[in-house]
């Protein structure tokens, strides 16, 4: 399969301005005293589940790639990815400057005492490596070290959706549809998954 | 000599309503139900229904109706209200949705109009109260009370009501009546939580929760019509809903239909769903961790932006140290 170039640029660009546009509104929405409820919550919900969106998403682009031969949807991969961990980073400010506010001794006590931070807090580390390691230049000086950490990929999508799984009160099925899903994309996906190990 | 200290919320002979607001009341349910309109829509930039993705919402979708109500005014209080359109527009109403925003959006069509209150059990004298009866049967008083919700984070709001003894004192408990159970309305036409668990959160309904009878006749236990001077709106419990400030907002059931006099301590919904996490008594405590999140310091939510979001010392018993003495030589880490 093959499109204009014009269209995969364009989605490209909406890419980039839709993500970047919406967490900036959401943001703006919160310090102006417009969102409703509770501010931090809805900051919190917003950039946890966009993350996890986006991270799902950057998954599913070599899966396309790969199945209806649309090799030039491969491109959409790295700004998926990255917008993901910018949106885990927004996640863990909002949680540390407006939930905490910086009481930096809870702040350590949370991550390491209570398992769904942990394990959120684990990923956060994952993605963010990964973002800071997703450039052409620093790719290229990794080397093979390069696919083996962005493997990790697999394990943080994991992580993340334990982290859901866990905070919830008792609404266990949405998380349980993430899981659904990343299980079957993992399934998908298993020959290459295999070769991690290898 | 016995010195008898006058709370705040009693009455005395000059807190006697005025018969032509007795008759007010009356008006107030001519107004209750709701209407279809957009109107209310106008003008409110906190509506759930102007949230920033909620790009189709129609001006058609029925409007919950509240009306003014007459009563004591609360005295002076120094603290800082939460505002009315926050504790309105996130509340935990699982019949009506998990998200804080679902009950604002989804209970708007809520019909309280007609409504049955019950009173039975190990009672002299059942009760029934209808809708008028909730506003016209007991004086009604406003009470600020800060509502610690089990999450972490809390409001002070302008409760209107009355106080739960004297419901329970007209229907003249039994000796052998020990617990008090209370039960949320059953209508999976209506609530859209009851139809799916996948809405609803998993949560076996209809919604029960219970008090110890010494609890229950407490001054500050409170069954609440309305909030901010008006009727209950739908999301947070219309038309009857009790306030126990106290203890962890989950104990605090909405739309009440019914209230058990027993012998036995009631099943509670969130203990059921949850033994090791929520207990029975649920009593504010920040020295006793919820098993996933510390309870020690809570978020106060206030009207501004991310910037004025207060974080505070939760306090034992929420700061209402009144109660202490209900729970004398208990270990409140075993029955938390």
């Amino acid at each position: 399969m093959r499109v204009n170039t014009a269209v995969i640029k364009t989605i490209h660009f909406s890419l980039h301005l839709i993500t970047l546009i919406w967490l900036t509104w959401v943001f703006y929405a919160g310090f102006t005293a417009q969102l409703p409820g509770d501010p931090v919550q809805y900051l919190l919900d917003f950039t946890g589940i966009g993350a996890l969106n986006l991270l799902v998403a950057s998954l599913v682009v070599s899966l396309v790639a790969q199945h209806l031969k649309f090799a030039q949807v491969m491109v959409f991969r790295r700004p998926l990815g990255v917008y993901s961990a910018v949106y885990v980073l927004a996640h863990f400010i909002v949680f540390i400057a407006f939930e905490l506010q910086f009481e930096f001794r809870l702040i350590a006590a949370e991550i390491i005492e209570r398992p769904y931070i942990t394990v959120g807090f684990t990923g956060f580390i994952i993605l963010s490596s990964l973002a800071l390691t997703s450039f052409p230049y620093i790719k290229r000086k990794m080397g093979k070290s390069w696919q083996k950490l962005h493997n990790l990929t697999y394990l943080a999508v994991i992580l993340g959706c334990i982290h859901y799984l866990w905070l919830v009160k008792s609404s266990w099925i949405e998380p349980a549809i993430y899981i659904a899903i990343v299980l079957s994309l993992i399934i998908m996906k298993r020959k290459k998954i295999k070769n991690i190990f290898n | 000599m016995i010195f008898k200290f006058r709370k705040k919320h009693d009455l005395t002979e000059s807190d006697v309503t005025d018969e032509k607001v007795y008759l007010q009341r009356r008006e107030i349910l001519k107004k209750l139900g709701y209407i279809g309109a957009g109107s209310l829509l106008a003008g409110n930039a906190f509506n759930a229904n102007a949230g920033p993705f909620d790009w189709f919402s129609s001006d058609d979708d029925p409007v919950f109706k509240t009306s003014p109500l007459s009563f004591k005014k609360s005295g002076p209080d120094s603290q800082i209200l939460t505002p009315e359109e926050r504790a309105t527009s996130y509340n935990n109403f699982y019949e009506f949705g998990t998200g804080k925003g679902d009950p604002v959006k989804r209970a708007q069509g809520f019909k309280v109009d007609p409504w049955s209150l019950t009173v039975d059990g190990l009672v002299n004298k059942p009760q029934k109260l209808n809708l008028e009866d909730l506003y016209s049967r007991f004086d009604l008083e406003e009470r600020i009370y800060r509502l610690r919700c089990v999450e972490a984070w809390s409001m002070v709001i302008p409760w209107v009501g009355f106080s739960l003894a004297d419901l329970i004192k007209q229907a003249d408990p039994l000796s052998s009546a020990k617990y008090v159970a209370f039960q949320t309305l059953y209508d999976p036409k209506q609530m859209p939580g009851q139809r799916s668990r996948f809405t609803g959160g998993g949560v076996d309904y209809p919604y029960v929760e219970g008090l110890r009878i010494d609890e229950a006749m407490q001054q500050l236990s409170l069954l609440s019509v309305g909030m901010y001077g008006k009727t209950l709106p739908a999301q947070n419990g219309a038309p009857i809903r009790l306030v126990v400030p106290w203890k962890y907002g989950f104990k605090s059931i909405k739309s009440i239909v019914k209230i058990t006099l027993t012998d036995k301590q009631p099943p509670t919904t969130w203990n059921i769903l949850a033994p090791n996490e929520y207990g029975f008594y649920a009593n504010i405590n920040p020295k006793v961790d919820h098993p996933r999140w510390s309870q020690a310091r809570e978020r106060r939510i206030t009207g501004g932006g991310l910037l004025a979001q207060d974080r505070i010392d939760t306090l034992p018993f929420n700061g209402y140290d009144e109660v202490a003495p209900l729970y004398a030589g208990m270990n409140l880490r075993k029955y938390y």
